[in-house]
């Protein structure tokens, strides 16, 4: 009965599902922007799982990694959100069924 | 990583981290999601700690609970007229199966790969080496990271600034 | 005296004492996750005790001290000599009716101060407080302080949200802005104490010191003004208590809060204080060292001594200064503190590459640093301050506007100095 890699890719696994219905079936835009963090977190499980777990000559390039998608996902989230409010500002809603019109 | 502790710590920090992020899901009210984003957040934060990936436990909570759950909470207080039901939109059914599928053939392969597991228990000390890797090895990338990092930051402030008032 | 050392009753180390019942729990043939629960809890309700009874304590001092300063006498009534306030202030609090507002959001008011309460509580694991007690000598000590800190943030938002009332909503949007602006100040102070040390644990920073028999204070003059300074923002203490001023706002995000769980927020506000004043001792005055008398005065006693010597450094500011306004605070931050602390970042590893390359010893190359860090420290916090417009004196001696044009008396103002 021990921890092992599977646990931790399944954890990861699980959180990238939803993360990804949160980002597809969500009606408030914060809502799918949660989504993609959620996936992000995900993606950042498994390659810290691996970074522990996998045989490698530089094992610690996992956790690298993980620092670089945090950064972009704080850069993205950033972004995203301030695009969520100059909609919000344009059309006054952030439903997302209802920002379908490319202009005006 | 067979002994007692661990395995407590995981299975309860995994609970932990599972059930907020389908509280994410199914709460009626946004900022309780986001509440429950933050939990998942700080679950996450412990499971790498069972992964010996200090450093990176303390930057998860540093930025993702410190600031950019902040940024949800402005952008919810900023958008006050739109839904805050934490509806779903009429693609649920479909995401339900999409997600499912995904998660199926995610887990199949976690499951049915024979991973090449090495024996070492844990690391020593992963900030100083992670930093000798950013400025030594991956110092290209941490130099583009830091431009993006300035274009977004200079980009959400020019995207939400107020138009400059016309002086006749 | 040294023949005490490591035995269990050597009270210099209480470490030593919990050492001691792990040894014999262990020869008991416990298994090991019961002596790792033992030896955390052990630490965990000993910081509680200790954090609980130097509040109750300093509720008193603070209000003495501040007193004098003001020249009036403090509370005298309640006990001889007024000892007896905590009491009454704790009795108060708790008797009190902890009213929640009817549209207010319930679980997020209840859980708003236990929110807060938290990070002051937690950030007290990684403190060495004697050279065998520290809760969790973690490798990224130093970083661990600034992510708890960190978490002030959103609870501070949930709990100015949850009242539903837009004055404890506008007082947390302003808290937050100021917290997330001096947290970056912090952390770029604190790259000081680690490229000097070339580690975030804080029993290896405290080992540096008593290697090396100097304080970080002496060779970072200007960081350690910079963190006390974001030190007593992100404990909203005066003279930075915009955020919680009952003249302000109305007393910010915990307005709407009585009782006990305004209790909450004024407890965790003194630990949090503690806890900033314990992070500057260890990082920058020595921890629990002192040139050599820790072999005979307990350490963690001479630790006590030096968190609350600083802390009184705290409660002085807060008798003497004047209470900032919000956009002045912003402006000192971004303008003034952020660039000094990236030159002063800048100034520090090019010191640091130079002693280490070149292989220079020890004492010769920490008085060159230090001198060379004050003087540029004082050029610098003097140039920057007059190219920002500060201390010209064009700013004093201004009469107000509004009288000069309602037609009082016509001032001029004073010609500038």
């Amino acid at each position: 009965m021990s921890v092992d890699l599977e646990h931790y890719l399944i954890v990861g696994a699980i959180l990238f599902s939803i993360g990804l219905y949160l980002t597809v079936a969500k009606r408030n835009f914060v809502g799918v922007l949660m989504g993609i963090e959620m996936m992000f977190n995900a993606v950042n499980l498994t390659f810290i799982a691996f970074s522990r777990f996998a045989e490698s000559d530089q094992p610690l390039a996992g956790h690298v990694f993980v620092v670089f998608v945090i950064t972009v996902a704080a850069a993205e989230a950033a972004t995203a959100l301030a695009l969520a409010v100059m909609v919000y500002r344009t059309r006054d809603t952030v439903n997302v069924d209802e920002i379908d019109l490319l202009k005006w | 990583m067979d002994d007692a502790g661990t395995i407590i710590a995981f299975y309860v920090l995994a609970g932990m981290t599972i059930g907020s992020a389908l509280g994410v899901v199914v709460v009626r009210n946004l900022i309780h999601a986001v509440i429950a984003l933050i939990g998942t957040f700080a679950g996450l934060a412990g499971l790498f700690v069972t992964l010996s990936a200090d450093f990176i436990a303390i930057t998860q909570i540093l930025i993702y609970i410190g600031a950019i759950s902040i940024l949800f909470l402005f952008a919810i207080v900023l958008t006050p007229q739109s839904g805050r039901n934490n509806q779903e939109t009429f693609l649920r059914f479909p995401a339900l199966a999409l997600s499912g599928l995904v998660l199926a053939v995610l887990v199949y392969v976690a499951v049915d790969t024979k991973w090449n597991v090495t024996e070492q228990d844990g690391f020593a000390e992963t900030a100083g080496t992670i930093g000798e890797l950013l400025l030594d090895k991956y110092v290209l990338p941490f130099e583009i990271a830091s431009v993006l990092l300035l274009v977004a930051v200079l980009g959400s402030i020019v995207l939400v600034r107020p138009e400059p008032a016309e002086e006749d | 005296m040294f023949l005490l050392k490591g035995e269990w009753y050597d009270l210099r180390d209480l470490g030593n004492t919990v050492g001691g019942l792990l040894d014999d729990l262990r020869d008991i043939g416990a298994p090991d996750w019961t002596i790792y629960v033992t030896s955390s809890l052990i630490g965990a309700v000993g910081i509680l005790l200790w954090t609980v009874l130097s509040c109750l304590a300093f509720i008193w001092i603070e209000r003495r001290v501040v007193a004098l300063m003001q020249n009036r006498k403090g509370p005298n009534r309640v006990g001889p000599a007024g000892l007896l306030q905590p009491v009454a202030d704790a009795l108060k609090l708790l008797l009190k009716e902890a009213v929640t507002p009817r549209s207010a959001d319930r679980v997020i008011f209840w859980a708003g101060p236990v929110l807060i309460f938290i990070p002051a509580l937690v950030v007290f694991a990684v403190i060495p407080f004697a050279p065998k007690m520290t809760l969790a000598d973690l490798n990224v000590g130093v970083l661990f302080l600034i992510a708890i800190a960190g978490i002030n943030t959103p609870a501070v938002f949930l709990a100015g949200w949850a009242s539903n009332n837009k004055y404890s909503m506008l007082g947390a949007m302003r808290t937050i802005a100021m917290l997330i602006s001096y947290e970056i100040v912090q952390v770029l102070a604190l790259l000081g104490p680690v490229l000097f040390v070339s580690s975030m644990r804080m029993g290896d920073v405290v080992a540096w010191q008593d290697h090396f028999n100097t304080w970080i204070f002496f060779i970072q003059p200007v960081g350690l003004l910079a963190f006390i300074i974001a030190g007593a923002v992100e404990t909203n203490r005066s003279p930075m208590d915009i955020s919680e001023a009952e003249s302000e706002i109305v007393a910010g995000y915990h307005t709407e809060y009585g009782g006990i769980k305004f209790g909450f927020f004024y407890q965790a506000e003194y630990l949090a204080g503690f806890a900033i004043a314990a992070s500057i001792v260890t990082l920058y005055m020595g921890g629990y060292t002192l040139w050599g008398l820790e072999d005979y005065v307990p350490a963690w006693l001479i630790f006590l001594g030096k968190l609350y010597t600083v802390f009184f450094v705290y409660i002085w500011t807060r008798g003497t200064l004047p209470r900032l306004r919000i956009d002045q605070l912003m402006a000192f931050a971004w303008k003034f503190l952020l660039p000094l602390m990236l030159i002063n970042a800048l100034v520090v590893g090019a010191e640091v590459l130079i002693w280490r390359e070149n292989d220079i010893d020890a004492t010769p190359a920490l008085l060159a640093i230090g001198a060379v860090n004050l003087v540029f420290g004082a050029i610098l916090v003097a140039g920057w301050a007059r190219f920002l417009g500060h201390g010209t004196g064009k700013q004093r001696g201004q009469r107000a506007i509004l009288t000069q044009e309602v037609g009082a008396v016509h001032f001029t103002p004073e010609p500038a100095p």
